[in-house]
């Protein structure tokens, strides 16, 4: 079927003529509309607009003009501005937040000839880690609909286990792309910081959030990588530095690479999980890789610390939001200190208020030494422990969250519990690392993922070394029962 | 360390965020327990460290060409806005 079709086989079947965009951007819209309603991924369904971009592809097509991407749909995460399109960010508060203007990253695709399908469900303002944060209510899993999808780019995983698009796009600020994608089965990149441009895609925590792709397989994910990322001077914390070819890198031999298993992810793991990291492992020896364990000793701190600078800068970040130039205004404001409280208080969600009070909290007077600058020197100390690593690994190896998907309502009202959740995610954001999470095999019907974490700009061997994986193993084949 | 309702109070008025009589209970013990489990940072030994606000070393911020990069786009953009008149945004007024 047309929608277990990789990226680069529907991009010859366009290039070849045997297929056209809009009959492509049919088939998906068509299931999303069958689809959607069990799993409550996509809040924002563009399908005229993306009629209008699939004719229009088709007729670059039809001029001669290739691309890896033209004329192949995709699904934002709705924390990315899109021209003239809701962008709502999963909140009550953006609610009718027209955005008049796109992302650079939405641009580039655009360019590219990439068909919008529609906007991906999120946990409010990318704060949480299973997708029930939403105004719009929570995502379901495929896999399971009585289980959470991950957070917080839940419904961007979601749809991409369920087939409803070629690729989607999410972000990252403490594991919400590699989490969502081990809890549904997809390969999710979040790139190094600084890799790809953060204009227009709404801030939650500036120094840790990235953005990255969903995709079945590594190769994919690399095709659309390479033309998401590079340099944005839009961004003040874009990395001015080529993008490689990834796709070109794919098929490097990983004879003699330095695999790195991360001691502290393995504390606490339950066996069954541990096991399919352990003959993941072995898939990589029989590649010629190496294995050594390697210790992160300060990593154990990494959750208290994100719980400190992110809240920090989200705080700071989200007093933007005043009911006064866009977004949620409350009825019959009595004075300006009564529109700036009660717009605030009811346009926003229990998390993400949660956060704001948290992050003021730790920056205001008397708190600031004890502890955000506390946190902001552990988190050096997180980061020079990745820096001494990778004097001695090429890359690191371990899973991507501590359990499969949990049941919708287990831990919503335990914020600590859910926070714990990203345990194995949050010290890659703390660090700007690259990650990539995998599927790597099913726990109780569900699927588990293999996380990899490399340095700075390492995107092209990490999704080399998943591609490898992939050579191997068909994990990434499976496809949820009904959505085959 | 444990939150007071007071302290509550003041974080919520700092943050301009209304909180309900009702909502106050709940977010008191929940942030309560957030800050203890980040209290769990105390412990690390951190002298001589140079707090880090930047995932990259060596990043300067950049400077541009002092030129004009955009044009007027205010009715565009206005029309996000609860209220507006004459191009103005429009909140409760402020001096009697």
């Amino acid at each position: 079927m047309l929608h277990n079709l990789s990226i680069g086989e529907l991009a010859a079947h366009l290039g070849g003529r045997q297929m056209s965009s809009v009959e492509i951007t049919r088939h998906f819209l068509a299931r999303i509309e069958r689809l959607n309603p069990a799993l409550n991924a996509i809040i924002t369904l563009t399908a005229d607009q993306a009629l209008g971009a699939a004719a229009a592809a088709d007729r670059r097509l039809g001029v001669g003009e290739r691309g890896p991407l033209l004329g192949i749909p995709l699904i934002h995460k709705d924390i990315f501005c899109t021209d003239g399109v809701r962008t709502s960010c999963g909140s009550r508060m953006l609610d009718n937040f027209i955005a008049p203007y796109d992302a650079t990253v939405v641009a580039r695709l655009k360019a590219a000839g990439a068909v919008m399908l529609g906007k991906a469900n999120m946990d409010e303002f990318a704060m949480g880690s299973s997708n029930e944060t939403s105004y719009y209510g929570p995502v379901k899993n495929p896999w399971d609909t009585a289980k959470v999808p991950g957070g917080s780019s839940g419904g961007s995983a979601a749809a991409m286990a369920a087939r409803l698009a070629p690729y989607t796009t999410g972000t990252d600020t403490g594991g919400s792309i590699r989490q969502p994608a081990a809890l549904t089965g997809v390969t999710g990149v979040k790139p190094t910081y600084g890799r790809v441009s953060r204009y227009g895609m709404i801030a939650f925590a500036s120094s840790l959030d990235q953005a990255g792709v969903f995709a079945r397989t590594a190769a994919d994910a690399a095709t659309v990588l390479k033309v998401m990322a590079g340099f944005d001077p839009l961004d003040s914390t874009s990395v001015d530095a080529a993008v490689p070819d990834y796709a070109a890198q794919l098929s490097a031999p990983l004879k003699g690479l330095k695999i790195g298993l991360l001691r502290e992810f393995f504390d606490g793991l339950e066996s069954r999980n541990a096991a399919l990291i352990h003959e993941a492992l072995k898939i990589y020896a029989s590649l010629g890789t190496s294995t050594m364990e390697v210790s992160l000793p300060h990593l154990p701190l990494s959750v208290p610390t994100y719980y400190v600078v992110a809240p920090a800068e989200c705080s700071s970040n989200l007093s933007r939001f005043d009911g006064v130039r866009f977004g949620y205004r409350c009825d019959q404001p009595k004075d300006l200190a009564d529109l700036y409280k009660r717009s605030r208080g009811e346009g926003f969600g229990p998390e993400v208020k949660r956060r704001i009070m948290t992050g003021t909290y730790v920056l205001s007077a008397g708190y600031f030494d004890a502890y955000y600058l506390q946190a902001q020197k552990v988190r050096r100390l997180i980061t020079d422990d990745f820096r001494s690593a990778f004097q001695q690994v090429d890359l690191l190896i371990g899973p991507t969250t501590p359990t499969p998907a949990f049941d919708i309502g287990a831990k919503i009202d335990d914020p600590v519990t859910m926070y714990l959740n990203d345990i194995y995610t949050i010290g890659a954001n703390l660090a700007g690392l690259p990650g990539l999470s995998l599927p790597c095999g099913f726990v109780d019907g569900l699927p588990m993922g293999l996380q990899l974490i490399g340095p700075h700009f390492s995107e092209g061997k990490l999704l080399n070394a998943a591609h490898q994986f992939q050579q191997m193993t068909d994990w990434h084949n499976h496809a949820p029962r009904g959505y085959e | 360390m444990s939150l007071t309702r007071q302290d509550v109070e003041k974080i919520a008025h700092l943050a301009r965020l209304s909180i309900t009589a009702q909502e106050m209970p709940v977010y008191v013990t929940r942030l309560s327990s957030i800050v203890n489990f980040v209290d769990e940072l105390s412990r690390a030994e951190t002298g001589g460290v140079e707090p880090m606000a930047h995932p990259l070393d060596g990043q300067h911020q950049r400077l541009r060409p002092d030129v004009v990069s955009e044009s007027d786009h205010h009715e565009k953009y206005q029309k996000n806005a609860p209220s507006v008149q004459s191009g103005l945004y429009v909140v409760p007024r402020v001096i009697e």
